[in-house]
């Protein structure tokens, strides 16, 4: 697991932490039911609040993408959990919100948009 | 186990220049609090009478559960503390300063005091009075640590450290609170190291308390506005703390509660800790500003 931390950015450190996790899980760098270090641990890695730290695993076990096992700690969801998988929907159909906000402000048809995106798909 | 390892209730003392007014602030276990403000705010008077050095006029503080005042050495046992300037005899090397200090704690741990002179390279046989800055507060660390106390607290140990020292600093207690018994209390003006590492955060104007909660909600409660100053709305002024005019805009901390309805043409950021200290300021100068000339 690698974490960045910008202390200039405009992002709080917690949603910076929750992205890069995300993108780490679904690209899978830290791999499935893989052990995380403890909220603590995270936190002296850091160098950052433990209270930070105890947000970003909160939210992540919330949004389905890591999940506490009583005593053992955390670990990396499963990728069949049916929470991960809303939220991945979720969030493609963000993407797709801002991609067609943008394509139409660009002064694209409906049918110019769709065919960005088979282009796209297509590599 | 008391959930709260340090907790003060309105503490009151009253100098003749100076007052501290209904100071009231608490640290969970497991936590580290930064404590802010301007100098001369109370930081340092607040920190005396937590250990007992001067006495309050009213009030209660407990450390541990215990009172401050009738369990001082009770408490002095289980508490580090790091000054701003080294409180140990100068003209003593290590060696000597731990047979002095020993018999004073019943947990001192001399494996745990050489291994930490070693790791911060301070050497055992030179007076340390010869020490620079930044020794001397690794010193008062590895002195602090070695009696394995519950809580720390440090009197601004970074002024005066360059960026190296106050990192390493910063390792120590991070890595100091990686259990979750233990508690820091962190007073200094350098918000910077505040910022990333504390849990709380107290800041302290004029001997009141103006804000104690989480750092996350003071991130999340504050903003600096910025603007020209012909498009705030009429009543917003008012909410507007430390409202200054420059010759291209203005620049104010308001509550991002107080956000919501103002115009585009205002521009909002985050506030730093740094910043609220000096709108917070700023506000005052205003204040008197104001009550000047109306006489």
């Amino acid at each position: 697991m690698k974490i960045i931390i910008k202390n200039k950015s405009e992002l709080p450190i917690y949603e910076q932490i929750e992205q890069q996790m995300k993108a780490q899980i679904l690209d899978g760098t830290i791999t499935e039911e893989e052990q995380l270090p403890s909220i603590r641990q995270l936190a002296r890695d850091l160098k950052i609040s433990v209270i930070t730290t105890t947000r970003v695993y909160n939210d992540l076990a919330e949004e389905g993408f890591i999940i506490s096992v009583a005593g053992k700690g955390y670990f990396v969801a499963p990728r069949d959990n049916e929470l991960l998988r809303e939220r991945m929907l979720f969030e493609m159909e963000e993407g797709f919100e801002k991609a067609v906000s943008n394509g139409r402000n660009a002064g694209l048809t409906d049918e110019e948009i769709i065919s960005a995106l088979r282009q796209f798909l297509e590599g | 186990m008391e959930n709260n390892i340090l907790e003060i209730q309105g503490l009151c003392k009253t100098y003749d220049d100076f007052s501290l007014q209904d100071v009231s602030f608490s640290l969970p276990r497991g936590y580290i609090m930064g404590f802010v403000g301007q100098n001369g705010s109370g930081k340092t008077t607040t920190i005396r009478s937590i250990l007992n050095m001067a006495q309050f006029d009213s009030g209660k503080i407990s450390v541990f559960g215990l009172d401050s005042v009738t369990d001082s050495i009770a408490i002095k046992e289980r508490l580090g503390v790091v000054f701003d300037s080294l409180y140990l005899a100068e003209h003593l090397n290590a060696k000597q300063i731990e047979t002095q200090l020993r018999p004073f704690y019943k947990d001192w741990d001399s494996k745990e005091y050489h291994s930490r002179l070693k790791a911060f390279n301070l050497p055992e046989d030179k007076k340390v009075g010869d020490f620079s800055k930044g020794m001397k507060m690794k010193f008062m660390i590895a002195v602090a640590l070695s009696h394995k106390p519950e809580l720390i607290i440090l009197d601004e140990p970074t002024s005066g450290l360059d960026p190296v020292a106050r990192d390493e600093l910063l390792d120590i207690l991070a890595e100091y609170i990686e259990d979750e018994n233990r508690g820091v209390l962190f007073s200094t003006h350098i918000t910077a190291d505040v910022e990333r590492i504390a849990d709380f955060v107290t800041i302290l104007h004029n001997g009141k308390v103006w804000y104690t909660g989480t750092k996350d909600d003071l991130a999340a409660d504050y903003a600096v506005l910025k603007g020209d100053a012909k498009d705030i709305p009429e009543g917003v002024m008012d909410k507007l703390i430390g409202y200054h005019n420059y010759r291209n805009g203005f620049e104010a901390l308001i509550r991002t509660a107080d956000l919501a309805g103002l115009p585009e043409s205002l521009e909002h950021e985050k506030a730093s800790i740094d910043e609220i200290l000096v709108y917070i300021a700023k506000e005052d100068k205003h204040e008197g500003h104001s009550a000047h000339d109306a006489v």
